[in-house]
């Protein structure tokens, strides 16, 4: 019965935690479209989130690329020029590209967005906002879900172009394929579906680190601990829900 | 001050909070006219926060009525709180400064985001703020990272009375100050009020910053509010838990659970 007891006790917190993630994504969600906005902090997030996530999305991006050709080459040879070109930029536009940019960027931005918040949190700072009248969803939340969301597909959009670049260089230089053939291989491999998936799932991967990050610093409890821990379910639950909707939007678009 | 048969500025009634088993509030009643000061005094752990923070809002009372100018404050609406909360300023133990803020727009903050001031007018009334509670100018663009804690308590002070609010809420005010400086936070506090016009609630178990804040006392204990009366009353207040609160003693009714 003990025993009984502890699974139902799991489940129910479970279940608890989802709920309270869907309720604090539905007012962060609320806040985003009722004024009074804050354009100037909209801005600060979206140059952090943006601006300063290029270098480690666009090296994670080249590499990538430059894997995808390589390993293709492997399997299909000189013969596979065109093959070779089609490869990595269906695997960069519709996979690769959005999910390791949604988890580099939930490394590094969504444990930060943890870490402020939650300090915030354990030093009062978020009851100070209440009690100066200012709603901490519609402080906090709001401008790092509004500039997530729009800052992803472009970051998305940035690793997608050096993705290929990484493909390109290594298959002409490499590999010695013609430049131009490899080119318009790529231009023709293009499809609008899986660059517009690959977007979409770049905006919802936004959501979800800037969900993940502000619900856990918002909740952090005990101090110095309970903010390190919130950095840490921070990036974890953020990296799994990003690839269980990976999986979802994927099915959505292609299952047909 | 309110006329003879006007509501309190804050009343509250039979105030309850527990935190799953443990029972913090139990019971409060509490009335503050408008223009007194009260200090709210009692060991850790006896509920004093609570109690400020379910009059604030940040928390919610399991039942009872929290009453601001009269109107009942407990089930709310978030607008109509926030119409309420602007009524207030509430300087924390820790100070609570935005640390990813200048001083000056610390200070300035409930200007600039409830009241809509443009912000070089807010700069101009938050230095107007610092220099009331005596922070140098000089410091107004600073970290508040940068800043001792006395001077984080009177920027967090500067800030709490910036909007001129009608009620103010101080937690442990001198917690963790030096005996001089907590001196000084409190006449700074005392003088705030008083030029404000405002209600202060302090809660403390720094007697002498009780002393020098209030015009009554009341001390809480087990979550029930058991003595309140003037300061002037409190050395005779024929209650053995004051007694032995004030005078620091280790024996009498009050019973703190030691490990040795």
């Amino acid at each position: 019965m003990r025993f009984l007891a502890t699974i139902g006790r799991g489940t129910i917190s479970i279940f608890v935690t989802i709920g309270q993630i869907v309720v604090f994504a539905a007012i962060g969600l609320y806040h985003c479209v009722r004024p009074p906005f804050y354009p100037r902090l909209i801005l600060q997030q979206m140059i952090e989130i943006g601006y300063y996530s290029l270098p480690v999305v666009g090296l994670t991006a080249i590499f990538t690329g430059a894997v995808l050709a390589l390993q293709s080459f492997s399997g299909f040879g000189f013969a596979g020029e065109a093959t070779i070109a089609n490869v990595v930029v269906w695997g960069i536009t519709r996979e690769l590209g959005p999910v390791l940019a949604g988890l580099m960027v939930a490394g590094r931005v969504g444990a930060a967005m943890a870490a402020e918040i939650g300090t915030m949190r354990v030093t009062e700072q978020i009851d100070a906002l209440t009690t100066l009248s200012t709603n901490p969803y519609k402080y906090l939340v709001a401008p790092r879900l509004i500039a997530a969301i729009a800052m992803l597909p472009l970051l998305v959009l940035v690793a997608d172009v050096i993705g290929v670049l990484g493909g390109f260089l290594v298959s002409v230089y490499d590999f010695g394929f013609n430049p131009t053939t490899y080119l318009k291989s790529t231009w023709d491999s293009l499809d609008s579906t899986g660059f517009v998936s690959g977007l979409v799932k770049a905006a919802v991967f936004g959501f979800l680190v800037a969900l993940m990050g502000t619900y856990h610093g918002y909740h952090s409890k005990g101090g110095a601990q309970g903010v390190g821990q919130a950095t840490t379910n921070a990036v974890v639950s953020a990296s799994i829900l990003l690839l269980l909707f990976n999986f979802i939007i994927t099915a959505v678009f292609f299952a047909s | 001050m309110n006329a003879p048969g006007d509501a309190p500025k804050i009343s509250v009634r039979d105030l309850h909070k527990a935190f799953g088993s443990n029972a913090v509030l139990r019971g409060v009643d509490l009335d503050l006219p408008a223009g007194h000061s009260l200090a709210v005094i009692g060991g850790s752990g006896t509920g004093k926060s609570v109690l400020i923070k379910s009059i604030i809002g940040l928390l919610e009372p399991d039942s009872g009525s929290i009453q601001i100018d009269g109107e009942e404050t407990l089930g709310m609406s978030p607008g109509e709180r926030e119409r309420v909360t602007r009524k207030f300023g509430m300087l924390f133990q820790g100070a609570a400064l935005f640390d990813s803020l200048p001083v000056w727009e610390n200070v300035a903050f409930g200007l600039i985001q409830s009241q809509g001031m443009r912000r070089r007018e807010a700069r101009q009334a938050a230095l107007e703020a610092m220099n009331m509670v005596g922070l140098d100018s000089d410091i107004a663009d600073r970290s508040p990272a940068e800043l001792s804690g006395g001077m984080q308590k009177r920027a967090g002070l500067a800030r709490a009375i910036a909007t001129r609010p009608e009620i103010l809420f101080f937690d442990e005010p001198t917690t963790g100050l030096d005996p001089i400086m907590g001196s000084v936070i409190d006449s700074l506090i005392a003088k705030s009020v008083r030029e404000l016009g405002a209600t202060a609630l302090t809660i403390t178990h720094d007697m002498a910053s009780a002393r020098r804040i209030a015009d009554t006392i009341a001390m809480i204990y087990e979550g029930r509010i058991v003595w309140h009366g003037p300061v002037s009353e409190i050395d005779h207040s024929g209650n053995d838990m004051v007694d032995q609160f004030i005078n620091g003693r280790s024996i009498g009714p009050i019973q703190l659970q030691v490990a040795v």
